[in-house]
């Protein structure tokens, strides 16, 4: 985890700065190539010896899959209330406002629309680095929000998930947005327009028990975690080690709940055939 | 006597017994009065600790091991039920049961998580924990009513889904998800009765209606107040403060605009009175329906599409 902060802040400062500091050298957690930045940018964020997918925010990810210049971000200003009085070893409130200020984000998920290879869609990207990732009524309100527009504007709609499920400093509230955000695909659902679920490494809880899982295709990039229940809780209930490979993207694609496992600089291309062949894109 | 007495009613159980007591002596002396005056200070004890009992003891009421099921309740107010097994698929899941039933005149589709009342049944019913195929044989049972326009009534009672490894295996995030899903539109009316435990996304996986119905000493939230303590205190001691924080209680769900109606208990708890439970339940789910019936299907699914919508709050 200490080596995944220490990337995201520097893909961040990357980002937020125009020049970038030469001679910056990544190290990937998984076969200990060292990477260049340069590199690992070109990459798409991925090992280019032994195809780790390093976490990425939703910065990263509306560069990586929407043409350059074409998104047009809603509801950006839209941030949590503490609708409980949540307090447990700090409180809710401090906690996101320290969590806004630690990230520059406003919540964990950024929504808007775009094109894609000229197609025009609508699309939301989780930041896992937001509390985990942690859907509460921001997050559902925004996913809802967007998936009316794409029903409005008739255009397909895009979800890219990285969640360790819902919030619980909103309690009940934050339990109701897999409801609210289900209704509102059902919604889109029923009139006709495709839904693209991409699963991203880790995706668990509230977000693959709703949307992630709902979509007409679900997508998954290879290795990340996704699943129900947490590997810890259910290492606890059975009392045994779990098999290696467990709850992966390509365990589920062994059992049938993803269509596809594809690398992160497949996904662009390989989601506008399928929209081409799967509706009348604008 | 219930066989299970929790901590807080321990007073009202001794003032019980010794007015038991004292009925029997007096067949032989006079205690009338003395009885009365016991009599009273019970009744003002209890409607003092029911009434004011905290988060966490309302969890406690909740799983009382007395409390009548799904399949009591299924008894007691309900004639004919015909139990239909099976998601069609995989297998019959024993922590949910289904079926068609008759609610006076009323035939309904009747669908509930189901726990156990002791070891053995515990064993078989899961913990009134479904595994995915349980919620596709709900799901196939509420398409069923729906199919031929006959209400459907689930009872939420479960301490969630099955967090096991084949439960994964065979999706148990997209069970719950499809569940939900389908329920938001489906075409026939659904009435939810939180009966006892309403744990998460297991029991929301059955809980998306247009009437969100719950009784009154029972809970609804997104975790156990135990695993919230383990995860956000690191320690399972924090449960009392985490359910408060939560805000899980009838009262609190119904003040937030997540449940639509609370439905009354005897005092002291259902498990105290079953059958007057039971009564009271039966004339709510047949006023409710009764209500719902009136509503046309596409104006019903709108309805309940834009009741989801709303529910959360946030600053922009
Ligand atoms: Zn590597």
């Amino acid at each position: 985890m200490a080596w995944f902060r220490r990337s995201k802040e520097s893909i961040d400062s990357a980002t937020k700065k125009k020049d970038v500091p030469d001679g910056l050298w990544l190290k990937c957690e998984s076969c200990s190539e060292i990477i260049h930045r340069t590199v690992l940018e070109q990459q798409f964020f991925t090992c280019p010896k032994c195809n780790l997918h390093f976490r990425i925010g939703s910065k990263e990810y509306f560069s990586i899959l929407l043409d350059e210049g074409t998104f047009k971000e809603s509801d950006a200003k839209m941030r949590s209330k503490d609708l409980l009085g949540f307090v447990d070893t700090k409180p809710y409130k401090s906690r996101i406002k320290d969590m806004i200020a630690k990230s520059g984000l406003n919540d964990a998920v950024r929504t808007g629309v775009g094109k894609m290879n000229g197609i025009e869609i609508g699309i939301a990207v989780m930041d896992f680095s937001f509390i985990g990732g942690s859907m509460g009524s921001v997050v559902g309100e925004k996913i809802a929000r967007i998936t009316q527009k794409a029903r409005k504007s008739k255009i397909p709609l895009i979800i890219v998930s990285a969640s360790g499920g819902a919030r619980m400093m909103e309690g009940a509230f934050s339990l109701m947005q897999l409801a609210k955000t289900n209704a509102r695909l059902a919604q889109l659902s029923d009139a006709g327009l495709p839904f693209i679920s991409v699963i991203t490494d880790p995706t668990t809880g509230g977000v693959t028990a709703s949307f992630s899982m709902m979509g007409d295709i679900n997508i998954a990039e290879p290795g990340a975690l996704i699943g129900f229940a947490g590997p810890r809780v259910i290492r606890q209930t059975i009392g045994k080690d779990l098999p290696p490979g467990f709850q992966r993207s390509e365990f589920q694609l062994e059992h049938g709940f993803v269509d596809l496992v594809i690398h992160r600089k497949d996904l662009k291309d390989n989601i506008t055939k399928l929209l081409r062949m799967m509706y009348q894109c604008k | 006597m219930p066989k299970v007495i929790l901590d807080f009613e321990k007073p009202i159980y001794e003032i019980e017994q010794k007015v038991e007591e004292m009925k029997k002596l007096g067949q032989s002396i006079d205690l009338t009065d003395e009885i009365k005056t016991l009599e009273s200070k019970l009744d003002l004890m209890k409607k003092d600790i029911y009434k004011n009992l905290s988060r966490w003891q309302r969890v406690q009421m909740a799983r009382h091991p007395e409390r009548p099921y799904t399949l009591d309740y299924i008894q007691m107010i309900t004639r004919d039920f015909i139990e239909l097994h099976g998601d069609r698929n995989f297998r019959d899941d024993k922590a949910i049961v289904g079926g068609f039933a008759m609610l006076d005149d009323e035939p309904v589709m009747i669908i509930g998580t189901q726990k156990g009342r002791d070891t053995k049944q515990n064993l078989y019913r899961n913990f009134g924990m479904p595994n995915p195929e349980g919620y596709r044989k709900a799901l196939r049972l509420m398409k069923l009513a729906a199919k031929f326009k006959r209400p459907v009534i689930t009872m939420l009672d479960t301490p969630g889904a099955y967090p096991g490894l084949e439960a994964e295996e065979r999706g148990q995030a997209e069970a719950i998800s499809r569940n939900i899903f389908e329920m938001s539109h489906l075409p026939t009316p659904i009435l939810v009765s939180i009966i006892g435990e309403g744990a998460s996304g297991g029991a929301l996986g059955i809980g998306v209606g247009d009437r969100v119905l719950m009784m009154e000493n029972c809970w609804f939230t997104v975790i156990a107040p135990e695993s919230c303590s383990s995860i956000l205190w690191r320690s399972w001691e924090h449960k009392e403060k985490a359910a408060e924080a939560l805000k899980l209680t009838a009262p609190d769900l119904l003040q937030q605009g997540i449940i639509d109606r609370i439905i009354p208990e005897p005092l002291g708890g259902a498990h105290r009175n079953p059958e007057e439970a039971a009564t009271i339940l039966k004339a709510v789910l047949l006023e409710e329906i009764k209500k719902l019936k009136k509503i046309p299907t596409d104006k019903l699914i709108e309805k309940r599409i834009e009741k989801y919508a709303n529910m959360g709050d946030w600053e922009e």
